[in-house]
């Protein structure tokens, strides 16, 4: 036997040094449909490739084939887990080419919506986290916490995962009677479940003793690799795109960037819960600061006009009759506006050619980029902190196969 | 002939009360966990779910059962037996009670008093790993065969803290015998603090005990063989139908005969107030402790996080054993002196 044929045998024989083990698509800790190919080592990892399409819908092609304000309802399901600040992404975009001016109100309403549901989307990865490390109740508690954020988006919208909201030139409606009131009331109670959850994880022995010097990104590596959002905060880059390149008048709430040194799944932790503290500083300001006034910009080139005047005027009349029938005209150009997703930097980038449909859209995805850090922060670990390091980068299929 | 029947009797009513126990076990799980997670458990089939342990039980029993392609079918039939046999098999020596008259007989209850009783039931625990390891390995499946491994290097890590952490009591006992270490619990100090060994020397033990006994039964925190999130459902990941319902009632057979081994060796079996005129209380006494420990098992699932693999093994070797030998110095050191 030639030596290269001895060799092969060694590597065919189930006594071979590693083994190869497939993670998912069907596996309960890779949130979805994340496949990765795992090289084992005893129970050490040795490579960890993502595999990713499994979820793949044509979103981005489905985009050129819709008119601009159609577009909104498939940002909603792209990032499933943050619908209005995938609207918000999108209709600044579109604004930006258009330059239409927002009326205040609804650029407060904007910034109040969004940060709920960046607490929203925390609430479903604390729980999933917790879930993946074994401690089941958590998932429970959280998303009974997030329940009631879904029922103030239904209060507003009528939708509750997918609510549409936003719209090109504002938001879709006045908030209801009463929705301030909730809002506060959702603040006030929000914090006693936060300390809920400081006792049953950020305190618990067993959770620190997972996830402390596990997964560690550095700074650098996490710059590398295109990582943002929490996961790029938590390894000391205070990087923020409501703080560098503040949006719908970020500039004005005050707010503390979470920001954390270690780099490792237990920081990703403390600066997403410390996230969810800051969201809720910004909400109650938001609330404070909320201006009366019309929630949707006047210009008729992208919103409708009121319905009495259409039923009186004749250029209402018409106004109206081109915007339903033929769409937002935006100008020809190109344009990349970015917001701060719970992610990270959710980016659209949007090239027009004049018409009413959108040439191209590209949504840079924070959870694609973030994901790709993957292989490099679970090297040498073991196959359970592969479960703990996913969790923490709190990656969403939906945006990354889009 | 009357000894025989008298037997076959007994075997008769404990097993089948064991059975309903457990199949009710599942349910009181199930319920509890809804409360603690702020929903209601089962509660469609019958009156409060009542019925819902005859539900699952049908249904277990018309799934298809699926094998995969194992190139050890018989091996892979044989182990959801071995792991359940041996869990069953505990609780002939467990004393449920002391004895009571009937009939112009007396009649003990529990099985069989064996004067080796607790070698008995570490052996028996011993050979529950075979069933899991063979089923990871006779399954043909990555997950089943890391789950099975785990299991196996878990199982005999923590056995040692689990018999390390009795030898305590069988000093202070001075019987390996189930019935005599329960009778050497009974009585009080100063007529208010009972005798049982948790109370007096054992504390220690007593906690070894525990936490040893909740990894030997594989829960949270230390459900690692089949932890759901990382192996799928480990060992068991290719069962199916009847041969999936023998590990989940070996599994529950587990939890309640080491409840009720820690209700004997620790918190005094069967003693109570009243126990000498009314034998039979003594047995409502048994269940109501060990139905305390059955809700501490829980409680732990609903709360806390899974360790890691290599963090459950360094905490069995480095702190959970030299814990249990300096138990074991301290309780021979007690007994000498006193």
């Amino acid at each position: 036997m030639a030596e290269s044929e001895v060799l092969l045998e060694v590597e065919r024989s189930p006594l071979a040094a590693t083994m190869m083990v497939n993670m998912g698509p069907q596996h309960p800790s890779t949130h979805g449909v994340l496949r990765l190919v795992l090289t084992l080592d005893g129970e050490r990892v040795v490579e960890a490739k993502p595999d990713i399409g499994y979820l793949h819908t044509g979103m981005e092609k489905l985009a050129e084939h819709k008119k601009y304000q159609h577009v909104i309802t498939i940002t909603d399901r792209t990032d499933y887990l943050n619908a209005m600040g995938n609207n918000l992404g999108y209709v600044l975009a579109v604004e930006k080419m258009l330059g239409v001016e927002i009326p205040p109100r609804a650029q407060v309403i904007r910034v109040l919506m969004a940060e709920l549901q960046r607490i929203a989307s925390h609430l479903v990865w604390i729980g999933t986290h917790g879930l993946d490390l074994g401690a089941m109740s958590l998932f429970f508690y959280a998303f009974a916490e997030r329940e009631k954020i879904l029922q103030l988006f239904e209060a507003v919208s009528g939708g509750r995962l997918t609510p549409s909201y936003l719209r090109i030139g504002g938001v879709m409606a006045d908030l209801p009677d009463g929705f301030t009131a909730r809002v506060l009331d959702f603040c006030r109670e929000f914090p006693r479940a936060l300390d809920e959850f400081d006792k049953l994880l950020t305190n618990n022995p067993i959770f620190r003793m997972r996830t402390e010097g596990v997964g560690r990104l550095s700074a650098e590596d996490a710059i590398r690799w295109g990582v943002t959002g929490p996961s790029l905060r938590a390894s000391g880059v205070p990087y923020d795109l409501r703080r560098v390149h503040p949006y719908s008048g970020y500039e004005t709430y005050d707010f503390e960037v979470a920001t954390r040194t270690e780099g490792d799944v237990y920081a990703r932790y403390l600066v997403r819960v410390q996230e969810m503290r800051e969201s809720l500083k910004i909400i109650r300001q938001a609330v404070e600061k909320l201006p009366p006034g019309p929630v949707k910009c006047d210009d008729p080139r992208v919103s409708l006009p009121p319905r009495e005047k259409m039923l009186t005027q004749m250029d209402a009349l018409i106004y109206h009759f081109l915007l339903t029938a033929e769409g937002i005209k935006v100008p020809p150009g190109e344009v990349y506006v970015a917001v701060e997703s719970p992610r990270g930097e959710l980016g659209y980038y949007i090239v027009s050619d004049g018409g009413p449909r959108p040439y191209r859209v590209h949504i840079r995805a924070p959870s694609f980029a973030n994901v790709q850090a993957l292989p490099l922060m679970v090297r040498g670990q073991l196959i359970a902190d592969v479960v703990a390091v996913i969790a923490s980068i709190d990656i969403v299929l939906g945006e990354i196969d889009r | 002939m009357d000894v025989v029947v008298e037997a076959v009797i007994k075997i008769v009513i404990v097993f089948g009360v064991v059975l309903t126990c457990l199949a009710y076990l599942a349910l009181f799980e199930r319920k509890i966990l809804g409360w603690i997670q702020l929903r209601y458990g089962p509660n469609r089939v019958g009156p409060w779910g009542l019925l819902q342990p005859l539900a699952d039980l049908l249904k277990f029993l018309f799934k298809e059962d699926v094998r995969p392609a194992t190139p050890n079918p018989i091996l892979f039939s044989v182990a959801p037996i071995l792991s359940l046999v041996p869990a069953l098999m505990t609780y002939a020596v467990i004393p449920f009670g002391d004895r009571i008259e009937l009939f112009g007989r007396e009649i003990t209850l529990y099985i069989t008093s064996v004067n080796v009783g607790l070698l008995y039931l570490f052996a028996l625990s011993g050979l529950g790993v075979y069933g899991i390891v063979l089923a990871g390995w006779a399954s043909n499946s990555k997950y089943s065969l890391l789950g099975g491994l785990r299991s196996a290097a878990q199982l005999i890590s923590y056995e040692l803290t689990l018999t390390l952490s009795v030898i305590g009591v069988l000093i202070q006992a001075g019987s390996l015998d189930l019935i005599a270490i329960v009778r050497a619990q009974s009585g009080t100090y100063f007529g208010l603090i009972p005798k049982w060994h948790i109370f007096w020397y054992q504390p220690l033990g007593f906690l070894l005990f525990f936490i040893a006994a909740v990894a030997e039964t594989n829960r949270v925190p230390f459900d690692l063989p089949e932890a759901e999130t990382e192996l799928v459902a480990g060992y068991h990941t290719e069962y199916s139908a009847t041969k999936f319902a023998m590990f989940y009632v070996a599994e529950y057979a587990n939890i309640l005969a080491v409840s009720a081994l820690a209700t004997t060796l620790f918190l005094g079996g069967w003693n109570g107030p009243g126990v000498e005129r009314l034998p039979l209380l003594g047995v409502f006494y048994f269940a109501m402790k060990t139905a305390v420990f059955l809700f501490i098992y829980i409680w732990l699932r609903a709360t806390l996080p899974r360790f890691r693999y290599d963090q459950l093994m360094r905490f069995g070797w480095k702190v959970l054993l030299p814990l249990a030998f300096a138990n074991i110095v301290f309780s021979a050191a007690m007994a000498t002196t006193a």
